[in-house]
């Protein structure tokens, strides 16, 4: 009988997760951010179609950085998660902590079983209806999850982002500001100018009727950056 | 070629009463009652809750739907104010009569069904997609219908291609059927088709569709024992909407209120 090679369980999960950081780091990033109304979302994305920001539920939306096909699973996962607890349930029972944690632990289990591990960072935003609090969370590939306080980046150079970021944001700005913003930091740390065309914007907003989540189109986005 | 995933991800496609039917039959619409618990006797229609007159109609700007608002069992009334007409999503609504309880849940499940496949595939249905997976709901309730329970919906669409307002009316084995005009169901169904027969006229304006729509119900309530007139005293009103390019709104009770109170004089001086 031949005996597979042995491996340590450090050096196995280092490897492993080497092989998503790499993966995930070949993308382009993502933010959230918290303005005025609720969340902005923003994303360096030259597809019309192939969408890394959408909508969950009510109250709740997706971000996903890495590979397409692997987040776009997850996606739809939160979404039928979601839908079901709110068909089951009520609509407001349907939370973005609940949806956090499971796909904390749907890529947990799948860094420590699988051979190879989701190539994705995910975020999980939601708005409160009511007051200025917003919930922003962070899951990266191993299904380490953190919550974040005004901001997230992930995906690409999130760490530099964040680290431009981190004296610059001042919460409660208006959109356009906040979105000005988001713009400047992906400019500044990728050394290129950031098109309309490429760039990918929602915001949850908690003034909307309903269903928060709306897609900005080219013409508010524009209008928005040349604001003064 | 067989592309199914493994594993929790497994995608079951963009239907979410598919996947509800495949992973949690037990909360579909309604209960399935086996022959042998129920005996050869089906539910009497005593110990159900009944949904009463709805109805749609064509007019200028698109479609107006309507219902009363009253339950019955038997011959007793066991709700007052139920809702009957419901926003399925921005340019579709869908108004119920038969058994209340399976008609409240297979609306609400209709609505998670739209908002989830326009999530999942990022457009909305079109208006005959939304029309078919309806038939299908409503033919999944045939057993139901068998035993007492039954679920008769129109759906109504304002149709952004066509640029105009549709009519889908259907039977319980979930026979689909589009309406040009105007369509009425439930028990005084037929009376309230008689009153639009009478007034309907193609591209009426919303003043006029909306009295129309409420002549319509108040001739259903006086001719149906199961159909509930405007009731006065406690301030209760017919629920109308409109489903139009601009989306699903509701006429505003005030509005209906005064409709309904001068339909009422104009009866009262004997026309």
């Amino acid at each position: 009988m031949a005996f597979p090679y042995y491996v340590s369980p450090e050096q196995m999960m280092q490897d492993k997760a080497e092989y998503a950081k790499k993966g995930i780091a070949k993308g382009r990033s993502i933010i959230a951010m918290q303005y005025q109304d609720g969340v902005l979302m923003v994303a360096d994305n030259p597809s019309v179609s192939l969408n890394k920001i959408s909508e969950i539920y009510d109250t709740i939306a997706f971000l996903g950085a890495g590979k397409y096909s692997e987040f776009e699973n997850l996606r739809k996962a939160g979404i039928r998660h979601a839908d079901l607890k709110g068909y089951m349930y009520s609509r407001e029972d349907v939370t973005a902590k609940s949806l956090a944690n499971a796909y904390s632990q749907a890529l947990g289990t799948t860094f420590s079983q699988e051979v190879k591990p989701l190539e994705v960072e995910i975020a999980v935003v939601a708005v409160d209806e009511t007051g200025p609090a917003g919930e922003i969370y962070r899951i990266s590939f191993d299904g380490s999850i953190t919550d974040e306080r005004g901001f997230t980046v992930i995906g690409g150079r999130s760490e530099a982002i964040i680290l431009f970021l981190k004296d610059r944001y001042k919460g409660g700005l208006p959109l356009s500001n906040t979105l000005k913003l988001c713009k400047e930091a992906m400019e500044n740390v990728s050394g290129q100018n950031l098109t309309v065309p490429t760039m990918e914007v929602a915001v949850l907003d908690r003034n909307r009727q309903g269903r928060k989540f709306r897609r900005l189109t080219a013409d508010e986005i524009t209008e928005l950056v040349n604001q003064r | 070629m067989d592309f199914k995933l493994k594993g929790p991800f497994q995608d079951p496609g963009s239907s979410f009463y598919d996947w509800l039917s495949a992973h949690h039959p037990d909360a579909l619409p309604g209960v399935r009652i086996r022959a042998e618990e129920n005996g050869n006797e089906s539910l009497r229609s005593s110990m159900i809750s009944h949904g009463t007159t709805v109805l749609a109609m064509k007019y200028g700007d698109g479609v107006i739907i309507a219902g009363d608002r009253m339950a019955t069992e038997g011959y007793q009334v066991s709700a007052r104010r139920i809702e009957k007409v419901y926003k399925v999503d921005e340019h579709s609504a869908i108004a119920i009569a038969g058994a209340a309880g399976p008609c409240i849940e297979m609306a609400r499940l209709f609505q998670t069904e739209l908002e989830h496949y326009e999530k999942l595939e990022g457009s909305e249905l079109s208006t005959d997609g939304k029309a078919n997976k309806l038939s299908q709901m409503v033919k999944g309730n045939l057993p139901m219908a068998f035993q007492g329970l039954v679920v008769i919906p129109i759906f109504v669409g304002y149709d952004l291609k066509r640029n105009e307002g549709r009519i889908f009316k259907y039977d319980i084995t979930g026979g689909r059927y589009e309406e040009a005009d105007y369509f009425s169901t439930g028990s005084g169904g037929k009376d309230a088709r008689t009153t639009m027969k009478k007034m309907y006229q193609p591209g009426l304006n919303e003043t006029d569709a909306v009295r129309t729509a409420l002549e319509a119900l108040y001739d259903a309530a006086e001719e149906d024992i199961g159909t509930g007139g405007p009731d006065l005293i406690r301030g209760i009103y017919p629920t109308v909407k409109t489903v139009t390019a601009k989306g699903v709104i509701d006429i505003e009770e005030n509005q209906i209120r005064q409709n309904v109170e001068r339909l009422i004089e104009t009866r009262k001086r004997g026309t």
